[in-house]
Order: C-alpha cells, then structure tokens, then sequence
C-alpha cells in the first residue's frame, strides 16, 4: 500500500462535547474514517484531492492519506466511474465522487450497465462495493444544466440504492453504512445542503441505511419530502400550525428502497398524506410513492396521496423565475390546505 | 515473476476476494527468452501444442455453438470467433495466471484458453444454472472471479475503465499482476477508449490494451469508420507505446505479448498492442455478413491460422501427424461432452437471485 505523510491539516476536528456541524464537514469526517478504518477504500474524483473538493467534502485527506487514495482524475465521468466499478472487482472499496449529477449523465453506463448489473449477470459471483456520492438540485442560479434532478432516473435501476441525506448526521450515518456495504450504492446529496448546520455525534449508533425518520410528528397529514424539501416541509408546518393544522413531516431517507412501512404506519394515523419534491412532477419519485402508497393504504386514506412538485420545465437562469419553478413553504401550505378541504375550525 | 502479494488477499471481508487466481494446470510456462528464440531452437513442443489444442478447440467450441443455436438450443446475441483464434491463444498463453482478463461480448475463445471449463462456457450459453454465471448472463457476460476473468461487457467500450479500475488497484497495492484488456477496432472510436488511455498512461498502470482488429464494426468496414485505421497509433497521443502484430500468427501474438506484458510488469505503464486479425462468420449469429466480398474472405481464410499453425508445426517438427489428430480427437470428445452436459443442466429457478448480496424487498413489509 502506498503511504502518504500523515498530516491532520484541514480536516475538520470534532470538539468534545460534540457540537453541531455542517453537512460537509460530517461527510469530511466520515470519509476520513472510512479511509482509516479499511485501505481498500479510495476515494477518486475531480478535484477531491489537492483542491480538497468542490464543496470541501474531502478537504485534508490528500495531505493525510496520499495521492493513490485519494485520486485527483482527468474529466472522464464515465471512465474513472467505470475505473471505480473495475477497482471494485479487484478487491477495493472505491468512493466515486461526481461533482454533480448534471455530470453523472455522463457516466450512467458505468453506474446502470455496469455497476448495477454485474451481480446479477455474473449469477451473484461478483460484488461490486462501490459507493458513486454525487450532489443535486436547484442551487443558486446555475442554470438548467447545473440544476436538476436525477433521483428518477437512478430508481428504476435493479442492483442500485439511493440514500439522499438531509442532515449532517445522515450523511455521516448513510456514507459510513454505503462504504461497508458490498452492493453499488448512490449517496445523493443536495448542494444547497452542504452548509445546513445540524447536530453531530459520530459515536451515535445509527438507524438502519434505508429507514426514514419522522421528523416533526403530526395528526392532520404526512408531509413526505427528502433533501432540501424536508427544511421547506418543516418551515410549512411551521405555519400550518398556527393555522391549527397539525402536520407530520417525513424524512424519507431513503429512495430505493423506500421505508412504506413507516409511511403507511403515518397514513394510518393522519389519513392524508402529500409527497413535496423539488423535481419535475411528472414520472417523478413522487408519482412513485404516491401510487404505492395508494395501493398500500387506500382504505386509510381520505384522499388520494397529493403531490406538490417542481414545474416542468429546464430550470431557468433568473433568480424569481428559478424560485417558481420548485416548490417553496407556500406551496406546500397551500397544497396542505387544497388536500385538507373544506375544515370546520 | 510470482503471483504471491495478490491484493485481493489483503483486505479481510471483501466479497470479491481471490486467492490470486488459481495457476491453471495445463498452463505452458515457457522459460525467459522470447518466442522467437524458442522458434529458433525449436520451438518447446509443450507450447506448439497448447496452442494447437488451444486454437482446435477455440474453432470447435465455436462451430459446435453455431449448430446448438440453429437447433434453437441457444437464443440470444451468439459473437462466434472462429478467424481469430491466434489473439486470445497467444495473448492469454503469454500472460501469468493471476493476472487478470477482461473481454467484450465476443468472449467464448478466451474464457476457454484463461481455464474456464468448456461445460461451464456452453451451459452458460444455454442458459443452465451450471453455467459460469449461473445461466444469469448469457454468451455475451462469461465471469469467473476466481480464474479473475472479469467479463464479458456487451456494450462497446467498457472493457476499458474497468481495466483501468483493475490496473489502478494493482499499482495502488504495488501488486506484480496485469490486466489484459480487449477491444475490438469498432472500440477505438468510445470515448471510454481515449479516457481509459489517459488515465492508464498518467498513473502507469500496468494494462495492456489489445485490439482485436477484424476491420468490421458489423458492417462497417474500418476505413469507414476509424480516421486513423492503424489502431496502435492512437495510444501516441497519450505516450502509450504500441505496434501492431500479425492476428492470423499465434507464434507473433504470443511474442509480442511477452514483451508488451515485460514492458508493462516494469513498471512502464500501458502498452496498446494491435492484432490485425478477420472473423469468418458475421457480426452475430443475426449477420450474414453479405457486406464483405467472397474473395476477401476467401484469401483471408486461405491465411487461416489454425490450419497455418498445424502446417508450420508439421513442417518445423513442434507436432507429429498423430499428436494433430491426436488433439482434435480429444477436442472433439471435449465439445461433445460440454454440449451434453449443457443440455442435460437444470435451468436457473429464482428470478432475483443476485440482485444484491442480501434480498431487498423495495416494498418492506407490503403484500
């Protein structure tokens, strides 16, 4: 095994008692762990090494653990993707880092033809352990091809699973987990994510990989989100409840597979359930649960299972415009209230 | 060198651990000169006759699956080789066991030479749970993790990155091992092929890219298709050393693989070797290859290099008459005995069989 000097400098330092911290720097730590704690793990990408990540996630470990680990490449998505899937084979535990999934479209061969299917194709004798982390979403004004979406398209792949974290906790939980695990697995993340704040405690024993987590509990409706739409989703309650609407908030988690069992444990008790997503609405991961869940819990539900979704259309460059095309707090509160009906307050 | 310090041993719990590909038995293990010196002594007559008996059963292997997929006994996308047999044979006989191999969907011929047993091959090709992969993949997705045969990739390309992964692996564990990675000359225009040569050649991996030149993507002659038609120049643009060899040459193939693979196993990086070779058949079973001329077929059958090879190891003394037909005899049996065991395999029963390590139910708890 290639060394590297051994250098702390830039990695994030977790004080005692453990304090709260930003999302990528919980996903610093994890991959700092995870490096430590098994040499078969690599982490390659652009710019993750000397220049410590486009979003710092991976600031300090080149100086710690060395260029053959943490791996600057050429911008060849589907290649050094495809490098991450034959390393796999050979014995490693690759991290893929993909700046963002505007990008991954580029290496869907690698992640879809290769990764997600060379266990099956080989009668389950291969195992492909490899983790493909990439971030998402409407950001600040990046324009179409730096602002979508791909959480659709990755959930219709036999042999993938999806976690999307939306906490600094999460991420470090879901990277951990993804890292051990010995199936392809996608961690999206959202980019305006990265510096959301939340309590840390890298000793907390995690849930498992694919649970969802109630996030605010509620009587009236579920508010079922994932990513940034879990913060508009809490904001949303927030209001709803002074207008005396009690509403349950969702933390999916997870979106393949997807945790129906505590949804439909929620649906039992509120009877309404809205999926909030900052996709596009149509064939959406919303179209998904909601169709589920209809199966699922028809006889619980008052009402089919809403959507409030991203307009579809390529998100556009100017900052109101941008602000229309997904859903914000109103949006939600509006749509809450449109599947409530008519109330007697 | 040795296959001792294979990486795949050091990592306790990985699922793809190896114990550093099994040394196949029959293997030829010709000393440190070249071919070329061993062709000027006389040649060792173990070789000759692995290659013989390899390249016999290659084309055997090949003719005996054309007659089970007419039967209807094989379905799918069937790439038959035969034309080409000199590449696989010199190629994989002048690698190491423990090194690892990497193929296209045209992958029968050298999962036989790396060791794969002829039932496991056909019984893949029929579908059987007996196959190598479990009847879960196909002609076109022949694994073996323990032999490291790693595919078997059906779309045109992908034997590059995951070479590359390979190759990166080794270096990074400063492993004595080395990838071989085909492609055919309809690869070269992927950019996978460009980005794979890049990254090879910026971390001097140790993969050696080789190109089964046969001039056709399907139907598409290569001066139709490639700029630059001699293959092995394209690895200048990288700084990958290259040359290209005479395909139809088991003897050429396997010495220019020895020194491409000594090149690359001191610690030179890649090498891009070139086997300008011909496939007899068409693309698939589904092509009739009606683009090419008869005559064009015609000469380049007449520079068969399974009835070459037997010509030239009569006329050189490396075969007896009786050692030919000894080995196509036995070949013979082999093919027979490979088909019978296909037909009389179970088929595979459970439809989410390695999906992933543990059964996921995506709907826990739903009916």
């Amino acid at each position: 095994m290639k060394r590297a000097r051994n250098d702390n400098a830039g990695l994030v330092a977790v004080a005692e008692p453990a304090p709260e911290l930003l999302l990528w720097q919980a996903l610093n730590i994890a991959h700092d762990r995870a490096l430590a704690a098994d040499e078969a793990v690599f982490v390659l990408g652009e710019d993750v090494g000397l220049y410590g990540g486009s979003y710092r996630v991976t600031q300090g470990l080149y100086a710690k653990y060395g260029e053959w680990r943490v791996r600057d490449t050429p911008i060849s998505e589907n290649s050094f993707t495809g490098l991450g899937v034959g390393a796999a084979l050979a014995g490693g535990r690759p991290i893929v880092e993909i700046m963002t999934v505007n990008f991954a479209l580029l290496a869907l061969d690698a992640i879809i033809n290769m990764a997600a299917k060379l266990r099956y194709m080989s009668g389950g004798r291969l195992a492909v352990p490899l983790v493909v982390r990439m971030p998402g979403g409407v950001a600040h004004q990046l324009a179409a091809q730096h602002s979508q979406r791909l959480e659709h398209t990755l959930m219709n792949v036999p042999g993938l699973r999806i976690v999307a974290p939306a906490t600094p906790q999460d991420a470090y939980w879901q990277l951990l987990q993804a890292v051990r695990d010995d199936d392809p697995i996608i961690v999206l993340e959202h980019e305006l994510l990265y510096f959301h704040k939340g309590p840390f405690d890298a000793d907390a024993p995690p849930p498992a990989m694919h649970a969802a987590a109630v996030r605010r509990p509620g009587r009236d409706i579920t508010l079922i989100a994932w990513h940034r739409m879990v913060k508009v989703c809490l904001e949303a309650a927030r209001v709803l409840a002074r207008e005396g609407v009690d509403a349950e908030v969702i933390d999916l988690r997870s979106l393949r597979p997807i945790d129906l069992p505590l949804l439909r444990d929620s649906v039992a008790r509120t009877h309404r359930a809205l999926v909030v997503e900052e996709d596009c609405r149509f064939a959406g991961a919303g179209a998904e649960i909601a169709a589920t869940l209809g199966e699922l819990a028809f006889f619980d539900l008052e009402a089919p299972v809403g959507r409030v979704a991203g307009a579809d259309v390529p998100t556009p460059y100017n900052g109101t415009l941008e602000q229309a095309s997904i859903p914000g707090v109103e949006e939600v509160v509006q749509g809450v209230l449109a599947a409530l009906g008519p109330r007697e307050h | 060198m040795g296959v001792a310090g294979a990486p795949g041993g050091m990592i306790p719990g990985h699922p793809n651990r190896s114990p550093g590909g099994a040394p196949r038995p029959d293997a030829a293990r010709a000393g440190g000169d070249t071919a070329s010196q061993e062709v000027a002594r006389g040649m060792q007559r173990s070789l000759a006759r692995q290659f013989y008996r390899d390249m016999v059963l290659g084309r055997r292997f090949e003719q005996a699956a054309a007659e089970q997929y007419a039967q209807g006994r094989i379905a799918g996308f069937l790439h038959l080789y035969p034309g080409e047999e000199a590449v696989a044979v010199g190629s994989l006989r002048a690698a190491t066991p423990g090194d690892y191999v990497v193929s296209t969907y045209r992958e029968h011929v050298h999962a036989l030479v790396w060791g794969l047993s002829p039932r496991a091959v056909m019984a893949e090709l029929f579908g059987r749970a007996t196959g190598c992969s479990g009847g879960y993949g196909g002609s076109m997705h022949l694994f073996d993790a323990d032999r490291r045969f790693l595919g078997g990739y059906a779309i045109v390309g992908e034997t590059f990155p995951v070479a590359v992964g390979v190759g990166y692996w080794l270096r990074m564990n400063d492993a004595p091992e080395a990838v071989l990675c085909y492609f055919g000359d309809g690869a070269a225009n992927q950019g996978t092929f460009h980005e794979s040569l890049n990254m090879a050649a910026l971390w001097r991996l140790p993969v050696l890219f080789i190109c089964e030149n046969n001039h056709y993507q399907i139907g598409t002659e290569i001066h139709r298709h490639t700029a630059v038609p001699e293959i092995y120049r394209h690895g200048c643009a990288y700084g990958v050393p290259g040359r290209r060899v005479d395909g139809m040459d088991v003897v050429a193939v396997y010495e220019a693989t020895r020194m491409a693979l000594e090149h690359l196993r001191d610690g030179n990086g890649p090498y891009l070797l070139e086997c300008e070779t011909y496939r007899y058949r068409g693309h698939s079973m589904a092509d009739a290859g009606a683009y090419r001329s008869a005559l064009e077929l015609a000469e380049l059958k007449a520079r068969d290099p399974v009835a070459g090879f037997r010509r030239r190891a009569l006329a050189e003394g490396w075969l007896s008459e009786e050692a030919c037909a000894g080995i196509e005899a036995e070949v013979e049996a082999v093919v027979a005995d490979a088909v019978a065991f296909a037909e009389q395999s179970p088929e595979p029963d459970d439809l989410r069989h390695g999906v992933y390590a543990r059964p996921l139910d995506l709907y826990r708890g739903a009916p």
